[in-house]
């Protein structure tokens, strides 16, 4: 049981690296706190899996320290950690029955044999695997195979924190939801840290109490799932989370006016710290910008509307730019003239991606 | 580096010591007169001398040995490979009747002692009066060859997968053109692995090849049995033949090095 | 996915078929009909039914003596060299360099001597180990051992060992280093997680993994070291005295030595059941470790 600490943590495949293009992971300063349900949600290739095994010792980081409890871990090695991994592919070890792949763990660590028998029981019966516990690992299907790679991790008693890499990708997707929500249950119940990998945000979203959303190398926004979906602190999270995602487009802001190609847009509040010279976008998710018709709130040009069952979803055109917004029910348009009206307390703008504060607001 | 990794690279020396000593020593031998190898045991030729390597690239009786040697295996290589891709193509996408026991019976013939079929071989030859030339031996390699090159190469051809015959056939390749132009780039690793084990297992093999040559397709290694222990053992002249030959096999070597873990990786050689 | 039947694909195989029952099948039918016949020379054949196998497969005869001892020396050696090349390359695979160039010229070094003509490996042994010019040989006796492996059955048979496990080690370390290089990282980083020695990570997990490849190395070098013949004939002749005459040593002395053909073409007939068999057992539990993922079904 612990929290983690990441300081000042970078981390570059490269033996000398010379500036922040060399470094595949850039300088991190995070906590995970005891018990929470985390997720690391980013593209493939933005470093979540580097961090990943940062954090469970299999990769030094090149800078920074790795803190269990306070504790500096960062050169202690893997089975010195207390960390428990499940891999993006079921890793089981063949010639062993289930049984004995829940006890490998134990074993290793000459945990007396009475303690082993019980603690294999315990944990079996939590993930249903008490029936196949005298069947060969080879032989189970890949859902089976990940719980008892999962397994292997909460048998041991003093596990500090459980790092998922990814596990569901080989899972049958009706077997996803079914394995997503027992690792829920068993968050609840054993008081454990968890960090889930993906790229997929329903995944992360459902999972996780904090998601930490990796770009490019670095951390560019830590929350909850709904202040990743209401206040994006980037562009990037605006783009990644939702679906479609965030509308940016490129404007000018004077005063608590925004001007996109000459239209302008009320702002809820006044944006006097714009650094000069910065690329300024403003930010609209698609929920919040409500097609109407022609004549009312700003002129744009409708592309086509996809039904998605519950909802309409209207690809538009503002003064060139492409964006999307959500149609009402009941209304109809002919033509391709529309009108759209945005809901302003939503209304975010971005200098060179990163999201800006406004003063005096309502 | 810790202390396990220290003890593989003491191994892997200690190895790879053992395997170079002989051939040190054969090259050591190829570079002394006979009277010093006759006299002393040296480390190191004190009268460095090249006229063995002289004498047997101007005595035709010696050089045309390795013509003759690999004219047969390039020979083999050839036969075995272009009668294997169609037919590990066969065992690769097909159910026909009598695969399974046919797959069995080829490669049972990959395990067949050649000195089983030396004097059969030889009787055969004679007959169809092939015999002394490069395609007695280069056929009869085929006998261990072809199973070999359609093993090697099924393995290859299960790996791609099946839509991209079907695709072609829906664009309209007619089966000749599809094989050639888009299957076999596919495996054209596979079918330089095969072509690099066709080749060893020729280049290697004597029996056959002395059983059924006389004078005019002689290949290399039979050189050096019959004309050695003619007037004593010149065994300077005997070390450099002997070195001649390992230069094409550390050749091949080299220009599949990248390829050998791979071929060896699907288990099957 | 199951493969679509098709009996046309046998056109496709046609070929090799041919080629491969030409080189077989019709020897085959030649070594059967000396099998079943004596001669006196001069081409004149007469009927001897099964006499040649009665006689062959009784020891008391001394054709029959002289095959079982080549049969028992065959059988040992392979044994021997199984017993050495087997864990030897084991170890040698595991001990592969990870990255970078040196395995590059680790594997060109190792995969040298699979090169090597077989009887220039007999020369190599031969101009290494004697006594009177081979460093190995001379080195020995200048430590006081008495080494000859012309003259001593036991300096013959330590030197063919140690020239097969320097020819062939190499072969059963490439296999099984392909097999390692197949094992996903992940199972290594699960077994640091799980705090397995490095014993337990080669009893769980490398060595499963290798199952396959090593079924195939033992095979292989069953069979060929089952057929050995170029290098003990070039290193030793067969001898001292027939203390290294393998089972083809003594066939093609046999055959093309004595031209007994009968009697070799008995021998040559129970020498390939005998390879048949045993490649059979091989390919069966070779498919059976291939399938019995699917359909082993363990007791509850």
């Amino acid at each position: 049981m612990a929290s983690i600490t990441l300081d000042h943590l970078a981390h570059a495949y490269r033996p000398d690296p010379r500036g922040p293009q060399d470094y595949q992971l850039k300088e991190i300063n995070h906590v995970w706190r005891q018990g929470g349900a985390y997720a690391l949600l980013g593209p493939s290739g933005c470093g979540k899996t580097t961090l990943l095994n940062i954090i469970s010792g299999l990769v030094t980081p090149t800078t920074g320290r790795i803190l269990f409890d306070g504790r500096d871990v960062t050169h202690l090695p893997t089975e010195a950690r207390n960390i428990a991994q499940v891999f993006q592919f079921p890793v089981v070890y063949d010639t062993m029955t289930v049984r004995e792949n829940l006890a490998f763990p134990l074993k290793n660590r000459h945990v007396p044999r009475a303690d082993i028998v019980r603690r294999v029981e315990e944990i079996a019966s939590r993930l249903d695997l008490s029936a196949v516990l005298d069947r060969k690992a080879q032989n189970l299907t890949a859902d089976a195979k990940q719980k008892i790679s999962l397994g292997r991790g909460l048998v041991r008693a003093d596990v500090a924190a459980i790092l998922f890499d990814e596990p569901l990708t080989v899972i049958d997707p009706h077997l996803k939801w079914q394995l997503r929500s027992s690792l829920k249950e068993l968050h609840r119940a054993l008081d454990l840290t968890m960090i889930y990998v993906t790229h997929d945000q329903t995944e992360a979203l459902t999972f996780a109490d904090t998601v930490v959303v990796m770009h490019d190398g670095s951390v560019v926004q830590t929350g909850s799932p709904e202040e990743l979906f209401l206040r994006p602190a980037h562009t990037f999270v605006g783009h990644f989370i939702g679906s479609p995602g965030m509308n940016v487009l490129p404007a000018e802001v004077r005063g608590r006016t925004a001007y996109i190609e000459g239209i302008a847009i009320a702002l809820p509040c006044a944006y006097p710290a714009l650094p000069a010279g910065a690329r300024i976008e403003l930010g609209v998710r698609p929920e919040f910008a409500q097609l109407a018709r022609a004549g009312s709130g700003l002129p744009v040009k409708v592309r086509r509307i996809d039904d998605l069952g519950r909802t309409r979803i209207a690809r538009i055109e503002i003064a060139g730019h492409a964006a999307a917004a959500t149609v009402p029910e009941g209304l109809s348009i002919e033509g391709d003239a529309a009108g759209l009206k945005l809901d302003p307390a939503q209304i975010h703008i971005y200098a060179d991606g990163a999201l800006v504060a406004g003063e005096g607001g309502v | 580096m810790n202390q396990s990794s220290r003890a593989s690279t003491f191994i892997m020396v200690l190895y790879l010591i053992f395997l170079l000593l002989p051939i040190y020593w054969l090259v050591n031998m190829s570079l002394k007169t006979n009277f010093e190898i006759n006299t002393t045991v040296s480390l190191w030729p004190r009268d460095l001398t090249f006229e063995h390597y002289i004498k047997i690239f101007t005595d035709a009786s010696w050089y045309t040995g390795y013509i003759n040697s690999l004219t047969y295996v390039v020979l083999n290589t050839i036969i075995s490979i272009s009668l294997a891709l169609p037919a590990a193509y066969a065992f690769s996408r097909y159910t026909f009747v009598g695969d399974k026991h046919l797959f069995f019976w080829l490669l049972s013939n990959r395990m067949a002692p050649p000195a089983v079929f030396a004097l059969p071989f030889f009787n055969l030859y004679s007959a169809i009066g092939l015999f002394d030339t490069p395609w007695a031996v280069a056929l009869a390699h085929c006998l261990f060859n072809v199973p070999l090159a359609v093993w090697i190469l099924e393995g290859f051809m299960s790996g791609v997968p099946r839509e991209i015959d079907e695709t072609a056939a829906i664009d309209g390749y007619s089966f000749p053109r599809f094989f050639v132009k888009i299957f076999m780039p596919l495996i054209a690793s596979g079918i330089g692995v095969a072509a690099f084990f066709c080749f060893m297992f020729s280049w290697v093999e004597l029996l056959l090849a002395r059983t059924l040559t006389a004078t005019n397709a002689k290949p290399i290694a039979v050189t050096m049995t019959r004309t050695v222990s003619a007037a004593g053992m010149d065994w300077g002249l005997l070390a450099a033949a002997g070195v001649l030959t390992i230069i094409p096999g550390a050749l091949v070597i080299w220009f599949v090095r990248n390829y050998i873990a791979k071929g060896f990786a699907l288990g099957r050689v | 996915m199951e493969k679509p039947i098709n009996n046309r694909a046998w056109l496709l195989v046609a070929p090799v078929f041919l080629i491969v029952a030409f080189s077989a099948i019709l020897p085959i039918m030649t070594v059967v009909n000396y099998s079943v016949q004596d001669t006196f020379g001069n081409n004149q054949f007469f009927w001897n039914g099964l006499g040649w196998f009665q006689e062959l497969l009784d020891p008391s005869t001394e054709l029959g003596g002289r095959f079982f001892a080549a049969l028992w020396r065959n059988l040992a050696f392979s044994a021997i060299i199984l017993a050495i090349e087997v864990p030897l390359g084991i170890l040698v695979a595991l001990s592969m360099p990870r990255e970078g160039w040196k395995v590059a010229a680790t594997l060109v070094v190792m995969a040298l001597p699979l090169l090597i003509p077989w009887n220039v490996v007999g020369t190599i042994w031969q101009v290494f180990a004697r006594a009177d010019i081979g460093l190995l040989g001379y080195g020995l006796n200048w430590l006081g051992i008495d080494y000859n492996y012309t003259g001593d059955t036991l300096s013959a048979w330590i030197t063919i060992v140690v020239m097969d496990v320097w020819h062939w080690t190499s072969l059963v370390a490439l296999l099984c280093y392909a097999g390692l290089k197949s094992i996903p990282d992940a199972y290594y980083q699960a077994a640091r997680i799980d705090g397995a020695s490095r014993w337990a990570i080669f009893t769980t997990i490398q060595l499963p993994k290798m199952k396959r490849v090593l079924l195939i190395a033992v095979l292989l070098r069953f069979m060929d070291s089952f057929m050995i013949y170029t290098e003990p004939f070039v290193l030793t002749g067969g001898g001292p005295g027939n203390a290294t005459t393998f089972l083809s040593i003594d066939l093609v002395k046999l055959a093309l030595g004595q031209f007994d053909l009968g009697k070799a073409a008995a021998m040559s007939l129970v020498y390939n059941l005998i390879v048949l068999a045993v490649c059979w057992v091989f390919y069966t539990v070779m498919t059976n470790t291939g399938s019995e993922r699917a359909d082993r079904g363990e007791p509850a």
